[in-house]
């Protein structure tokens, strides 16, 4: 029998419960409020008292309440019919939910169990395997979804049978397994896990070997981030964040998306599946929905339901990577997670840590950021989850907690800057302030060298350089005025300028501009390189001013036009003019 | 609300200026209750100890006060009868007239489904050029007014109601002094708008606590219109700065731990369930959103700004602008989020490339301005800038330009064509070729 219990103080969303029997950490239960059941999750025992956190609203709950513990960890449901589909933080599917309103205590199922998939199978009678390794395959979308032995399972097994080709609902036991104690088990094409235990079921985990391609120049070229890498963007608000996430979203060289919405603005969410199930993927030329999966909370959907809601993401993501597939998953914000837990931790009366977040924050989110990476699997194949995750500091100051913690645990950092968005600079990632940590990693070097030319990272190396050396001499004419500085200074502060507008800048709106592939992006830079490593004379500063601004102009026209169009040649045609 | 099912009890057992403790039992989370005959809802239960707020305060009010629970969380009557009404923070008119009747529907209820939303659309023309070509206003958005104490935030709000094409306008005014709300009255009333306008409004002169109703009262009466009825619906807050330091005179009643400017730390999720009422709803309907948040000198790095720029779809920012001499929409720091939503879809083609050069060349002339004031040589270009600054800000920026987004475009595109070559705002060569002025 489940434990029960009866509810003995509320404050907002963190309810006490006095209880009759064991209860877990982490443990799920169900409030009973007037004939409505609300989901909620142990997070702290004290004696027979435990500290729960309600997914939902508690309006109207009183002392006394009845509570039925469910002896399990908050799950999520794995299995076919995953992708496009649009989840709030508890997996619920929200296409499915009646009235226009959420109704408190309304849980959906997440897959759907009536529609019919085609079913290949893998592995044959007799063979051996161990959780995660592949039974069989069916098509979801043009993404080979593979049915895997659950990750649930310990130990080795023999199988028995595999049903044959055919066309089975997901509840179908598609496999029958015999443990090494020789128990029959049959396996469906759905499973469950809890979402704050990483799924391991891979032969290791190596450092990242490759690129992933975004479409964007100041992150592909100038800081990029690795197939299995972790990146952060922090930046103060309207500075381009969600843009430059979408725009990674819509352009990320990835099989599978997840996007976590997560305590941001509910129009953002509609954008994208507004947007998304008309958007082509550039890479595969299907509708970019179809690999896309939605989990949004919020941030008017209840708080601690934002915790679950990132889990539950990376717990998808990594469903996807046992399937050797290509995740990318992109949380929009980590900081608005962590400010759940501040609440939290807040009504629990802890004692704070800085900002009056709990003192745990910051391993927390390294163990969350861990979960993301390359893997081999135990058949040799790989699969990967890069992450991405934005940040909201407090004020637009870098030194706020959430920012340090996630710093230490991310291998890129785009900095987003107030006074480049003020400027229109966009995407306002700093040149100077943004790092790529993958730039120094062999593996990508030696990828770079070969994939795109010998030399690369130099060539990028050279073109920060002249960036940084631009912004220096900036300050040197503001201090001592136009004339008061050499010409020179005003050359290579012109230079800076054209790397930052015909490169760095890149209209996320446009068309054409949006997308850059890697072979445009080099083509461009090779061209800017090629201007910027030349020596110039100028009589007077207000020449070179108008000379460059001319050269960005139609470096910028070019931008602008198809690669290699007939526009796109006439306007190089212009440049080599303006150069001879 | 249902008298029959009173519990009374007569002995507090602790007593701050805004709440009150008793033993009772049977309270339930967010209900009402009187305390002493003043209205007070449960903030929070530990064992068979029950905490309350006292909207009004609780001056005066004895531990032997009599305190009744009402068994329902605060509701509001709506019906067609709300249309042009003045009401308190707890919906008793104020303007002489009767008692509202109709249906009662629980305020701050649920959010709605993320899924059966619908994007935002449709643009809301306000005349003034530095929102509508600048940061142009999408029905169901949520954007506030940054602006210092001393801008004239209330008027501009009341323009831009006035002249905006919907159905209903709701007014929350929370903290409001008494001339601010009669300025409302009375622009409502000269603007012969009154039958489309409902107020929900707290005065300086009522106790702070009674504003946290405000919003949720606004919004209930807000979703009746737009849901029920499938109107345009334009709810205006102001100040909710106000509103937000009544939060933290709750929570440090409370004994919460603050977090950042001594604001709760729940602060985020609070403004947020206000600010995320705005919607488009998909059968027609909308809650638009346009609030106030004062500032202190500028400053948007305090924890309320700072909030609310992370929850709103962008925000205005207003300033006095020296050159002009004129108050206007900052270009830097004001953002729409869904512009690009209307902009060159509801609007002309080269709306979003002319006021993007348009505010580049503006930042131009800032730093032109700083060469200056440190005393340097200017260049041509930066005279250029800065007489293009001046003329740009007082025909285009400030507040006081009532025009359509066509003779924006048109005033900018001339303004450009004045002052610089087309090389040197950087539009699209197609655009040039079909606007710039010869």
């Amino acid at each position: 029998m489940n434990t029960t219990g009866k509810v003995t103080g509320i404050v907002s969303n963190l309810v006490t419960v006095s209880f009759n029997g064991p209860v877990s950490e982490n443990e799920l239960c169900m409030i009973e409020l007037a004939g409505t059941k609300l989901l909620a999750e142990v997070i702290k025992v004290n004696g027979n008292s435990a500290s729960v956190q309600v997914f939902e609203s508690t309006r109207g709950l009183k002392n006394g309440d009845e509570v039925e513990f469910l002896g399990k960890m908050l799950e999520a449901t794995l299995g076919p019919g995953l992708l496009s589909s649009i989840y709030d933080g508890l997996q619920n599917d929200l296409t499915t939910m009646t009235g226009v309103f959420l109704k408190r205590g309304e849980y959906t199922d997440p897959l759907d169990h009536e529609k019919l998939w085609d079913f290949t199978p893998l592995a044959a009678p007799g063979d051996k395997v161990v959780a995660a390794d592949w039974l069989g395959e069916v098509k979801e979308g043009w993404l080979p979804h593979k049915i895997m032995v659950p990750f649930s399972f310990k130990g080795e097994y023999t199988v028995k049978e595999v049903a044959p080709a055919g066309q089975y609902t997901i509840d179908t036991a598609v496999a029958t397994l015999i443990s090494e104690s020789g128990e029959e088990v049959k396996v469906t094409m759905v499973q469950k896990w809890p979402v704050k235990v990483a799924i391991k079921g891979y032969a290791s985990k190596p450092r990242p070997q490759k690129i992933m391609e975004t479409g964007v120049r100041c992150i592909d070229t100038f800081d990029p981030i690795a197939e299995g890498g972790t990146g952060f963007i922090p930046g103060p608000f309207g500075c381009g964040k969600t843009v430059l996430q979408h725009a990674i979203a819509k352009q990320g060289e990835a099989d599978v998306i997840v996007m976590a919405a997560c305590g941001e603005r509910a129009n953002e969410v509609v954008e994208i599946f507004t947007e998304f199930p008309e958007l082509i993927d550039a890479h595969t030329g299907r509708h970019l929905m179809e690999r896309t999966t939605i989990i949004c909370n919020t941030s008017n959907m209840p708080v601690a339901a934002r915790e679950a809601s990132v889990y539950t993401a990376m717990t998808i993501c990594e469903y996807y990577r046992a399937m050797g597939l290509r995740c990318l998953l992109l949380a929009d914000s980590t900081s608005r997670w962590a400010q759940a837990l501040r609440e939290m931790s807040n009504r629990m009366e802890e004692l704070p840590g800085a900002d009056a977040f709990p003192v745990d924050l910051s391993a927390i989110i390294s163990t969350f950021y861990s979960r993301a990476g390359m893997v081999v699997l135990n058949n040799g194949k790989t699969g990967a989850i890069t992450f991405i995750g934005t940040v909201s500091p407090a004020g637009g100051n870098l030194k706020e907690p959430v920012t340090e913690s996630t710093k230490k645990a991310a291998r890129c950092f785009y900095a987003l800057e107030q006074t480049r968005a003020d400027q229109k600079r966009y995407p306002a990632v700093s040149p100077i302030e943004s790092y790529s940590k993958y730039l120094e990693y062999p593996e990508i070097m030696e990828y770079l060298d070969e994939k795109i030319e010998h030399g690369w990272i130099d060539k990028v190396l050279k073109a920060k350089n002249i960036v940084r050396k631009g912004r220096e001499m900036a300050d040197q004419i503001n201090i001592l005025g136009d004339d008061g500085v050499p010409i020179s200074y005003h050359v290579a502060f012109w230079k800076s300028e054209l790397v930052d507008f015909a490169f760095l800048q890149q209209d996320a709106f446009d068309d054409i501009d949006a997308l850059c592939p890697m072979e445009r992006q080099k083509y461009m830079l090779d061209l800017i390189m090629d201007i910027c490593e030349r020596d110039f004379n100028f009589e007077q500063f207000e020449e070179c001013r108008k000379f460059f601004q001319q050269l960005i102009n139609t470096l910028r026209q070019m931008n602008y036009s198809e690669f290699k169009g007939e526009k796109f040649m006439e306007y190089q045609q212009q440049l080599t003019k303006l150069l001879s | 609300m249902a008298k029959a099912f009173n519990r009374t009890y007569t002995h507090l057992q602790a007593i701050t200026k805004a709440t009150v403790s008793l033993k009772a039992s049977g309270a339930a989370n967010d209900e009402l209750a009187t305390v002493g005959g003043k209205l007070a809802q449960v903030v929070k239960t530990k064992g068979d100890t029950v905490t309350l707020q006292v909207f009004s305060g609780t001056e005066g009010i004895p531990t032997d006060a009599e305190v009744s629970f009402l068994g329902a969380p605060p509701t509001l009557k709506v019906s067609e009868q709300l249309s042009g009404r003045f009401f308190n923070a707890y919906a008793r008119p104020i303007d002489g007239g009767p008692e509202i009747e109709g249906e009662e529907r629980e305020v701050g209820g649920p959010s709605v489904n993320p899924y059966k939303r619908r994007q935002p659309s449709e643009l809301i023309p306000t005349g003034i050029a530095g929102i509508d070509l600048n940061n142009t206003l999408v029905s169901g958005q949520k954007i506030p007014f940054f602006a210092d104490p001393d801008q004239p935030y209330n008027q501009v709000m009341a323009d831009v109601a006035l002249r905006a094409d919907v159905d209903k306008i709701i007014l929350g005014g929370m903290g409001l002094s008494n001339d601010d709300y009669l300025f409302f009255r009375q622009k409502f009333e000269s603007a012969g708008a009154l039958d489309r306008i409902v107020s929900f409004v707290n005065t300086t002169e009522e106790p702070p606590v009674e504003r946290l109703l405000v919003p949720d009262m606004a919004l209930a009466a807000a979703e009746y219109f737009a849901v029920d009825k499938n109107e345009k619906v334009l709810v205006l807050l102001t100040d909710m700065t106000l509103y937000a330091d009544a939060l933290s005179i709750v929570s440090n009643r409370m004994d919460q731990i603050p977090s950042k400017d001594s604001m709760p730390g729940s602060l985020y999720s609070d403004l947020a369930k206000i600010y995320e009422k705005a919607v488009q709803l998909p059968d027609g309907g909308s809650i638009t959103i346009i609030a106030v948040t004062t500032l202190n000198d500028g400053d948007i790095t305090h924890a309320i700004p700072d909030n609310t720029g992370y929850i709103t779809e962008g925000q205005l920012f207003l300033r006095a602008d020296s050159d002009s001499g004129k108050v206007i929409v900052d270009p830097f720091r004001s953002l729409s989020r869904l512009k690009q939503l209307v902009q060159g879809k509801k609007t002309r083609e080269d709306h979003s490339q002319v006021m993007n050069a348009g505010v580049r060349l503006y930042a131009d002339a800032q730093n032109a301005k700083t060469k200056l004031e440190n005393g340097f040589d200017l260049s041509d270009y930066d005279l250029r800038c800065l007489d293009y600054a001046r003329e740009y800000a007082t025909r285009l920026l400030s507040i006081d330009v009532n025009i359509s987004i066509e003779e924006m475009l048109d005033t900018a595109w001339e303004i450009f064509a004045k002052y610089f070559s087309p090389a040197e705002t950087g539009i699209k060569q197609s655009l040039i070729d079909k606007y710039w002025k010869k």
